[in-house]
């Protein structure tokens, strides 16, 4: 009998779970603002999922209610993308090390 | 048009760019070159995704259009929000992560031809499972998090609001939540699907309001997670291996996170959740104590003190966001640091409203990184310090903590604050911190209470030194 698909999806869920535990854990407390904010830009790769919702519609009309709710999907990803991604960065560029020479 | 087998090899490559973004963050040299990590892990997943569908039609035109609206209203967002706003920001993000999950199983619920899920009222089962458990966590996520934004946002009050029968009520809608999935699962039918989200979007917002102010980095950590889990939620509907990993990811970082804050209050989470701390319901606590004696002082005082010392450790609290005085502190250090004086910083794990929110704060005044201790790390200095100066804390530094055991505070890390030859505490007024009870260090023979706003104070200092 052949497996499920869906048993290799739970495998990498699961061993993931494992990685991000071990990789979490070894994130300096200093930068877990930056931390949350990375990860809620990441999470948004939620938008490939919008984005075939928004495709969803066909060549006569882009727009039916499916794909609506793909293309606010869309922007609101777009939104935590940009906005998580840049303000990570922001955070990141603050953080300078003692100048050893004064 | 790419192949299925190839699109799946690069999701699995954004997803391992992902990995390293977090991995990144273990220490400040290496973050920035892992935030660029995430950057290209997305570019990748969205690229593929473009290509994979192969449908560079009217509808790609609007795709790109929506990206770009919403991308130039992240970026703008992300340029204008001053650093003292973080929590609220990432609440706010949360509670689109959410929304966007929501959105993506409701379209994918009406029209899951376009994702392989089979027909409309006859969903492949195991898709309906994930889809639905995706929109239920992505709604308790955006409604949790829109009332965790409001109430930092000062919109809605801070104190828990609690009511008779809370528990049992949220306890009745979580298992209807459960019930409903399944229902929904077995009838396939799109009514139950609408009631299901509305259901959703209610517990979020009645899991949140019970918990008050101070608890918002346990809070936010948890929608931190909640909105990871609803990600691998779509990501199992839609067996998409990018989306699955960060979801992963997302959600133990977060459950990591919350698990930090509670230890740091020495509280379990289920405490937290449910919620009601902080609730003015030790009112006879404090009425009872007599009026003990304070010794206060000025910023001439407290100059005095500081120029005479020769290490002084700053403890700086969410207070310090508030009067925004990491710019004045700074300047205040500089000063002593040019007298010759040696100066660091000790950080509270729950210091602030979100996890490492006043190290943002102190990067943000350019205070370098490596001047800024975590609590076990610095703890043992105080005793050979010779001027604590708590700016903006309160119940961190409370002795009580350690030694009375009726405390509700009890058994919570607290920096060893008192064991300083002096003691700055810069305070508005002697009232109580949030967990609503006395603070034994403002009574303490080398405790000096400097009443003033925390900026103006700091600035006054300066003058003086």
């Amino acid at each position: 009998m052949e497996i499920d698909p869906l048993i290799f999806r739970l495998s990498i869920f699961i061993l993931s779970i494992f990685v991000g535990y071990y990789v979490v854990w070894s994130v300096t407390p200093s930068l877990h603002t930056p931390l949350m904010s990375v990860t809620n830009a990441i999470s948004s790769v939620i938008i490939v999922g919008a984005i075939i919702a928004g495709l969803s519609g066909n060549s006569d009309s882009v727009f039916n209610t499916s794909s609506i709710f793909g293309f606010l999907a869309i922007a609101l990803a777009a939104i935590n993308i940009f906005g998580g991604f840049l303000v990570t960065q922001r955070m990141l560029a603050m953080y300078k090390k003692k100048k050893k020479d004064k | 048009m790419i192949t299925a087998n190839l699109s799946a090899i690069f999701y699995l490559i954004s997803g391992v760019l992902f990995i390293l973004a977090l991995r990144g963050l273990s220490s400040p040299e290496t973050s920035r070159q892992g935030n660029f990590f995430g950057i290209l892990g997305m570019i990748i997943a969205v690229t593929v995704t473009f290509l994979s569908m192969g449908n560079f039609s009217t509808g790609f035109v609007y795709v790109l259009i929506f990206i770009l609206v919403g991308g130039s209203i992240g970026a703008f967002i992300a340029y204008r929000i001053p650093m003292t706003a973080m929590p609220e920001l990432v609440a706010g993000f949360h509670s689109l992560v959410g929304l966007a999950a929501v959105f993506v199983a409701i379209s994918a619920f009406l029209n899951p031809e376009a994702f392989n899920l089979g027909m409309p009222g006859n969903i492949k089962l195991g898709s309906l499972i994930e889809m639905s458990i995706g929109a239920a966590v992505g709604a308790i996520t955006f409604s949790g998090s829109v009332i965790a934004f409001l109430k930092l946002q000062g919109i809605m009050s801070g104190s828990p609001i609690t009511f008779k029968g809370q528990h049992p009520l949220n306890a009745i809608i979580l298992t209807s939540i459960i019930a409903l999935i399944y229902l929904l699962c077995s009838t396939q039918s799109s009514n139950l699907f609408w009631i299901l989200l509305a259901v959703s979007f209610l517990i979020g917002f009645l899991l949140i309001i019970p918990i008050g102010g101070a608890d918002m980095p346990v809070v936010i950590s948890m929608l931190n997670s909640y909105s990871g889990w609803a990600a691998a939620g779509i990501g199992f509907t839609l067996e998409n291996t990018a989306l699955i990993i960060t979801g992963a990811l997302v959600g133990s970082s977060g459950a990591i996170l919350s698990y930090i804050m509670c230890k740091g209050m020495n509280r379990s989470f289920f405490n937290v959740i449910l919620g009601g701390f902080g609730a003015t319901d030790e009112k006879s606590n404090t009425s009872s104590k007599e009026q003990r004696p304070v010794k206060s002082g000025n910023a001439d005082d407290a100059a005095f003190l500081m120029k005479n010392a020769s290490s002084v450790i700053i403890v700086p609290g969410y207070g310090m966001a508030v009067a925004q005085a990491q710019h004045a502190l700074r300047e205040m250090v500089d000063t002593l640091k040019k007298n010759d004086i040696k100066v660091s910083y000790a950080i509270h794990p729950v210091a602030g409203r979100m996890p490492g929110h006043m190290n943002v704060l102190l990067a943000e005044a350019n205070v370098p990184y490596d001047e800024v201790f975590e609590l076990e790390e610095i703890n043992n200095d105080f005793a050979n310090a010779d001027v604590a100066f708590v700016i903006g804390a309160n119940d961190v530094t409370n002795p009580v903590a350690k030694t009375d055991p009726q405390s509700p505070i009890y058994g919570m890390p607290v920096l060893d604050v008192e064991k300083c030859k002096s003691v700055l505490f810069v305070k508005r007024s002697l009232s109580p911190g949030y967990a609503g009870i006395d603070n034994d260090l403002f009574y303490k023979e080398n405790t000096l209470m400097l009443f003033a706003d925390a900026k103006k104070m700091t600035e006054d200092i300066t003058k003086n030194l």
